[in-house]
């Protein structure tokens, strides 16, 4: 199967692409920003996330929450989501609702500054700092998603502080700093607007250009301090983090190829094999076999800067303390590394991740979410079409050779969260473990 | 707000093209059986659900977590294979698979390329018509449930979630108590346990296969008749569940997190059940209360008052009446104020009419995404599962876009005033006691009492 796909650039720089699909009257709009926290200035960490909420509040044409009310009711779902590397906006809507969709999406990235105000920046802050609460502070092992990136590169990289922000950054967050961010940032040609599913490819892209065309270019954006680190972390890093949880959790980290090279195919493929499905070897052995594990999983960060991130996330069966847990995942990792992986395992892991694809590509949203991710980070949104035969190409000896390069002791980091004192009467002892369940 | 000249007018929509839910039919095979098959040829990819009579709703009185560790189990074993076997086996074959059981119902799913539909169906038959629960993993599945139920000591949104069940039904409902078990029920259940289960709740009549995808009517029945044919045995239909609320008068539970930054809220009683005859109507004042982005509640507290990241409200629905719940996480230190703000939207619903602006603001929702809803193969499928444990009309999804254009501000205050009651709303804080016990006593909403994470009163 092949996703159809058209491209074109407006003179200003914006870079569109379509994919048609008529099996329903639904179409998805979707447009990538190349920005996201890793373009924000010292002490104004949370800054690109702040804002994505701000592109919420309405512009020119656009009253305050008025983005929400329209899509909503035109029949149409959406969001925003910000990363390290990019922000993104979309909504699917009934297909005669194009239109409406691309004219709220030109107004704000036409005319945002006239509708910001001190209230709703200030409204918008609490908010932020209410999701930070929520996603971070007060859920068990929340702090993981700073905690890792920061472990994972050094102190003056892009990607190491934290995506949501301190509170303290979220305080100074000022009008100018939205002005100038707009100014620098949301312009037409740093961003990709993707378009999927029921339209006549003529009319979608007049429609573009009579909302989008008159959007004037920007000036261009600051580089990204330097992102080079080394292929490996020269070092085995260490984190132990005492938490309100009730189990020991281990994130261990290698810093992997980056997202869209040959290699991450592979990578990928190997975290498959490591945390995807029963037939994995965290489940197999660490959940199934030995009842080592509550849960385990591995996965990528994806980041296609710099260098990616490969993470093995397991968390403790009761009774078992968060020593022999992190001693388990690593004998698992070097038995991986030692003996290798197999022909089936690999076969396994990629008809799983074969599966997920078109299982993903059914959804307009996601389909034009992959076109508007391959055309920004590659300039090519055809991308798309090649994943099912790179995962196909990946053999056990490139997974063999990877795993020998990676998973070594020069390139691990473990963040490793043990339950604080008051929760620790679990945890105790290895010995008794096994058997002892959670008599509370 | 300016405008420019320069910019274009804000365009109006098209006309809407023509929708159907996907053309599916329905047959009985001789063993009682039902088949559900809908082609949707888009892509090389069929999702299938088996649905079996074997909820928790089901289960019988001392045996909570049963419905839930059956499911899981069918996957743990067969006369012909163990656990690792048939996970590898299905895994090979790029199938995504899984079983789990919710109040209503015991769903086997599984979506698989269709290169490999025929060989993946057998060995789904396999799983749910051999299971052998070995005993090794049935211990290990428990064993997985316990520390699940450890975790939920420290993790305040599912606590608060379990605790106000527990506060707004009484204790002789098993919505009450937790859908997959407590640790004394869990503990408790043997393989006979699981096997007594198994042989009264999967049963042919009473259980539908649907299958949803790149597949033709003729080959779906086929298939089914070919693997589910022979499957015999009959089920007796489920008792209905006792559905009675804890108290009729309001009250406020807190339970204690010491030092948290947040205040889990759940605010709400007893609902209504899925094939209530207002259903439409309580859809729509939901979606106007708190359902929505745009709803009175979400705006209030996030867009006014900027307590929250985000305040829901939901019917949730089950065969028996399950609850009514607004859900929110607000900073400490304006626990009470949002409380109340809450309680003040419930009030204000049920007092007036809503405008025909913003009654059109749920239905036009509601309507319009509608074929959104059915893009994938397996949200088809689930959506057909509802259809058959919900014992919907044939003509349910093609009729849905009338029934919720046909809402009218009156019926939806008919169903506030009928289905909300304030006087009744149970009100559970997972938060710190030192911080907001005085003022959600200050506010009068009822007696205040105080419990530990496993909901043990204190004092």
């Amino acid at each position: 199967m092949r996703v159809p796909i058209v491209t074109f650039r407006l003179a200003n720089g914006l870079f569109v692409t379509l994919s048609e699909d008529h099996t329903a009257p639904i179409v998805a709009v979707n447009l990538w920003y190349h920005v996201g926290s890793a373009n924000e200035r010292a002490g104004r960490t949370g800054f690109a996330h702040l804002f994505e909420h701000m592109l919420f509040q309405g512009s020119a044409h656009v009253g305050a929450n008025e983005h929400f009310e329209i899509v909503q009711r035109a029949g149409g779902t959406l969001n925003g989501s910000t990363w390290l590397d990019r922000t993104n906006y979309f909504e699917t809507v009934p297909s005669n609702q194009l239109a409406v969709a691309l004219w709220l999406e030109a107004d704000r990235m036409g005319q945002l500054l006239p509708a910001m105000t001190q209230q709703k920046l200030d409204t918008q802050r609490d908010v932020v700092k209410n999701e930070r609460r929520w996603s971070v502070d007060n859920q068990p092992y929340g702090t993981w998603w700073e905690r890792l990136p920061a472990l994972s590169f050094p102190p003056e990289h892009p990607f190491h502080h934290s995506l949501i922000g301190s509170m303290e950054d979220l305080s100074e967050a000022s009008l100018e700093d939205v002005a100038q961010f707009f100014a620098t940032y949301y312009t037409p040609d740093n961003a990709v607007l993707s378009i999927a599913g029921d339209f006549d490819p003529a009319e979608a892209r007049g429609m573009v250009e009579r909302y989008f065309g008159g959007i004037p270019r920007g000036g261009g954006k600051p580089p990204l301090r330097p992102m080079e680190v080394p292929a490996r972390f020269g070092e085995w890093r260490r984190e132990v983090v005492e938490d309100v949880v009730m189990l020991p959790r281990l994130f261990l980290a290698f810093r992997a190829p980056v997202f869209g090279s040959d290699a991450h195919y592979v990578a990928t493929v190997l975290a498959a094999i490591l945390g995807t499905g029963k037939g994995s070897r965290f489940q197999h052995s660490l959940v199934r076999d030995r009842e080592i594990a509550s849960e385990a999983s591995a996965f990528t960060f994806d980041l296609a800067k710099a260098a990616d991130i490969l993470i093995a996330d397991v968390t403790a069966r009761p009774g078992i303390s968060a020593t022999r847990l992190e001693a388990e995942v690593v004998r698992e990792i070097d038995l991986l590394r030692t003996n290798g992986v197999t022909a089936e395992e690999v076969e396994r892991a990629v008809a799983l991740l074969e599966t997920a694809l078109v299982s993903a590509l059914q959804s307009a949203g996601d389909r034009a979410d992959k076109l508007s991710m391959f055309a920004t980070y590659f300039g090519d949104p055809e991308l798309v079409n090649e994943q099912t035969a790179r995962y196909q190409r990946v053999t056990a000896a490139q997974v063999n050779a990877l795993a020998r390069d990676l998973l070594g002791e020069d390139n691990r980091a473990t963040l490793l969260y043990v339950p604080a004192e008051s929760q620790a009467e679990t945890s105790a002892d290895a010995e008794i473990g096994e058997t002892a369940g959670a008599g509370r | 707000m300016s405008t420019s000249a320069s910019s274009p007018a804000r365009p109006r929509a098209g006309p809407p093209r023509d929708y159907r839910f996907p053309f599916f039919e329905r047959v009985t095979l001789d063993n009682g059986l039902s088949v559900i098959v809908a082609p949707v040829h888009k892509l090389p990819i069929v999702s299938v659900a088996l649905v079996a009579d074997a909820g928790a709703s089901s289960e019988s009185p001392g045996a909570d977590g049963v419905a839930q560790l059956t499911a899981r189990a069918l996957t743990e074993g067969t006369r012909r294979r163990n656990g690792d076997a048939l996970g590898e086996q299905f895994e090979r074959w790029g199938a995504a698979m899984g079983a789990a059981a919710d109040w209503d119902a015991a769903v086997v799913a599984m979506t698989v390329l269709v290169p490999r539909l025929d060989e993946a169906m057998a060995l789904f038959a396999e799983v749910v018509l051999e299971p052998v629960f070995p005993e090794r993993e049935l211990a290990r599945l428990k064993a997985e449930r316990l520390a699940d139920l450890l975790q939920l000591q420290t993790e305040p949104r599912g606590l608060a979630d379990e605790m106000f069940s527990r506060f707004v039904y009484r204790a002789t409902s098993r919505y009450a108590r937790p859908e997959h078990g407590s640790v004394a029920s869990v503990q408790a259940i043997d393989r006979a346990v699981v096997e007594r289960f198994y042989n009264a709740r999967y049963q042919p009549a009473g259980s539908t296969l649907v299958l949803a995808g790149d597949v033709s009517v003729a080959d779906g029945v086929e298939l089914a008749q070919r693997l589910f044919g022979e499957w015999s045995g009959t089920t007796t239909a489920a008792e209905a569940v006792d559905d009675g609320p804890a108290r009729t008068t309001r009250a406020v539970h807190i339970v204690r997190k010491e030092g948290a930054p947040q205040s889990e809220i759940r605010i709400g009683h007893v609902g209504l059940p899925r094939n209530h005859p207002d259903y439409f109507p309580a859809l729509i004042l939901n979606g106007l209360l708190g359902g929505l982005f745009s709803s009175r509640i979400n705006l209030n507290l996030r867009e006014v008052h900027a307590y929250t990241y985000g305040a829901h409200s939901s019917f949730e629905w089950r065969r028996g009446a399950g609850p009514f719940v607004v859900s929110t996480a607000v900073k400490s230190d304006v626990t009470a104020a949002a409380a109340s703000e809450i309680l003040i939207e419930i009030a204000r619903i049920r007092a007036d009419a809503v405008s025909e602006d913003e009654l059109t603001l749920a239905t036009s929702y509601l309507d319009g995404i509608f074929p959104i809803r059915y893009e994938t193969t397996d949200s088809i499928a689930r959506a057909l599962a509802a259809l058959a444990i919900y014992e919907l009309p044939a003509d349910y999804f093609d009729s849905y876009r009338a029934n919720i254009r046909r809402v009218t501000a009156m019926d939806v205050l008919h169903a506030a005033d009928r289905y909300l009651h304030p006087g009744r709303l149970q009100l559970v804080v997972v938060g710190d006691p030192s911080v907001i016990e005085a003022p959600l006593a200050a506010l009068d909403a009822g007696p205040v009492s105080v419990h530990d994470a496993e909901g043990k009163a204190e004092q």
